[in-house]
């Protein structure tokens, strides 16, 4: 256990229904490293009648939706989930009456039921029901009218709706990820820009490759993604627009601009400038105009990531001779090194709970670790040959990074991992991938 | 500073590569080329390979010991092999005051992406300032960053790196 069980609201022990007392509380701990999985029932939703929708029929899209939830649950690395091929289906009219007399022999702790039904305007109205099975009681419900395209948003809801009810932990499924695709040879790789679900879904291309772009990053509503980009041989950072497709320069320079960042409330970008060999960290507006330089250190200050609050920025500097993470006041004040353990340390990341650093770590080999925001606390959560780039879940529970295979056929993927060191995985992505940059919460 | 050992390590693998492997001190300037280069000045088009344009990339590459220097880890020095190389930069750009050139500074794999964005950029500058101090004017030079993106060398090895830590001078075609 580390002491991050002392910050959590609802850290509880992981309670089976089977032998507990009917006052237990049914929950799932964030902090347990490898605990026991919470097994929970998810059987394809119900539907009154099966009808065509703009998505395909209504009973093969609750066996979908299923499927979804059962993906995010399984992911979190808390759950042990029964999904639609390991329990029976349900009828409609169970949704609101579960069989709890049926449940306890599956094995399952926690039920989750739901239905979908075309309405007469094509829309979808998606329920979500989640019951202790011990208890025979309902724990909470969610409930959606959306589009049939946007069905999944419905079941990463419902899954998050799950996840925060039973962990007491803020939800993170639905959310997406801007990163760079990569394929092509190693000495010439072909970068674009791409987004996807926080599952992998959906994906979309953004650029066509023609020019290399790197670190996107969204902004805090998803209707734009700051990154870099080598158009016209000229590495700027530039916004493009998610709704138009159209990009324009942020701030126009003779000089390299790179390492772009979104203040929290979206109004600010921060940036990195070479000028002359030395780099600095600058703010601008949006809306471009002047920029701030709120770093003047002979050498590398290059960077940056906001606390949540906006009043203070974390960044890199090799001010000291080596590569550290320092923190400092939004407007560039009281600036100072925080991180103080051995080798050098990169790409300093705030979770958005504000409790948290991640960094990358550079002591032979590249792993990701978080620390305190007053440099306290060091933990490494992964080790393979180079791990870098860390990004946040919306909750600050999950880190994802991209990770480097060595040799002339070595590629890029992004990866996972929990705050805990436990349940790393790659997420699937159609080609090879870097840079991954997790948003916020879906709003 | 493990400058000597990769030194060596790299002059073991780049032998072959005239230009690229750093030898020990190396007088100070001109007589550039020995080995690749023409070794003659004024006599780009010496007819054998037919026509290489005077202040032609062709023309650059035949005339310099080496379009590039090279950086130990992490650091942007200029040592006397790389003033040799830039010297004989610096001289043929004087003798083609037309041509602008880019300045390519280039970093190894082993580094994180936009820390390498920025020591690339102070590479570019290094092989920049030492043109600019030998009297090549500023406004004919370009710097770019390419950080890792663009290696040279493909292994994953010290040889494949040293490789990588470049500037690059590169003269349109």
């Amino acid at each position: 256990m580390s002491r991050l069980t002392r910050l959590l609201a609802a850290a509880v022990t992981m309670l089976l229904a089977a032998s507990q007392p009917a006052h237990a509380q049914l929950s799932v701990d964030v902090t347990a490293e490898g605990g026991n999985q919470l097994v929970i029932a998810v059987p394809s939703l119900a539907t009154p009648q099966s009808a065509a929708t703009a998505a395909g029929t209504t009973d093969v899209l609750g066996r979908q939706i299923a499927d979804v939830i059962v993906s995010d649950l399984r992911g979190s690395g808390l759950f042990r989930p029964l999904g639609p091929g390991a329990v029976r289906a349900i009828a409609f009219d169970e949704v609101t009456a579960p069989a709890y007399d049926y449940w306890p022999g599956t094995g399952a702790a926690a039920l989750v039921q739901g239905f979908v039904r075309a309405n007469p305007d094509g829309k979808l109205t998606i329920g979500c029901y989640l019951y202790d099975v011990a208890l025979k009681q309902e724990l909470t419900r969610q409930g959606f009218v959306l589009a049939p395209a946007e069905w999944r948003r419905a079941a990463h809801k419902c899954a998050d709706a799950i996840y925060a009810r039973l962990s007491g932990e803020s939800p993170f499924f639905d959310s997406r990820i801007a990163y760079i695709a990569e394929s092509g040879p190693k000495g010439h790789r072909v970068k674009r820009l791409a987004i996807m679900d926080s599952d992998g879904a959906n994906h979309r291309f953004l650029t066509n490759g023609q020019s290399v772009v790197l670190t996107p990053r969204f902004s805090p509503d998803y209707k734009q993604i700051v990154y870099l980009s080598y158009i016209e041989k000229r590495p700027r950072i530039y916004i493009y627009d998610i709704g138009t497709g159209r990009q324009r320069v942020v701030t126009e320079s003779a000089n390299q601009t790179f390492a772009p960042r979104f203040s929290p409330d979206g109004r600010f970008i921060l940036y990195s400038m070479a000028i002359g060999g030395n780099t600095d960290i600058y703010r601008v507006s949006v809306n471009g105009g002047p920029s701030t330089r709120l770093t003047n250190s002979p050498g590398i200050d290059v960077g940056g990531s906001y606390s949540p609050d906006g009043s203070r920025i974390v960044f890199e500097s090799d001010r000291s001779g080596t590569q550290q993470v320092y923190v400092m006041n939004s407007d560039g004040s009281n600036q100072h090194r925080i991180s103080f353990g051995s080798g050098r340390y990169a790409t300093p990341e705030w979770s958005p709970r504000g409790d948290l650093i991640a960094f990358t770590k550079i002591a032979g080999n590249f792993r990701i670790g978080v620390m305190t925001p007053d440099g306290q606390g060091e933990r490494l959560l992964t080790n393979s040959w180079q791990d870098e780039a860390p990004s946040w879940s919306p909750n600050g529970r999950v880190i994802q990074f991209f990770r480097t295979s060595q040799g002339r056929s070595g590629g890029a993927s992004v990866w996972q991992v929990d705050l805990t060191g436990a349940n790393e995985r790659r997420i699937p992505t159609p080609l090879d991938g870097s840079d991954p940059a997790w948003g916020p919460l879906l709003p | 500073m493990t400058r000597k050992s990769l030194t060596l390590a790299a002059v073991a693998a780049l032998a072959i590569t005239a230009g690229c492997a750093k030898k020990p001190p190396a007088q100070l300037p001109p007589a550039p080329a020995t080995e690749a280069g023409t070794g003659q000045p004024e006599g780009p088009a010496s007819g054998i390979e037919g026509a290489v344009l005077p202040g032609s990339r062709a023309d650059f590459l035949r005339s310099v010991p080496a379009d590039r220097i090279y950086f130990d880890t992490d650091l942007y020095n200029i040592d006397d092999q790389d003033r040799a190389t830039l010297d004989a930069q610096a001289e043929w750009l004087r003798r083609n005051p037309n041509v602008r050139v880019t300045i390519e500074g280039h970093c190894d794999e082993r580094g994180t992406r936009e820390y390498n964005l920025a020591l690339g950029d102070r590479r570019a500058n290094a092989a920049k300032n030492y043109l600019q101090n030998r009297g090549i004017d500023a406004s004919r030079m370009s710097v770019i960053s390419w950080g890792k993106e663009r290696p040279e060398a493909l292994g994953s090895d010290e040889e494949s790196w040293a490789k990588n830590r470049r500037a690059v001078t590169v003269v349109p075609q």
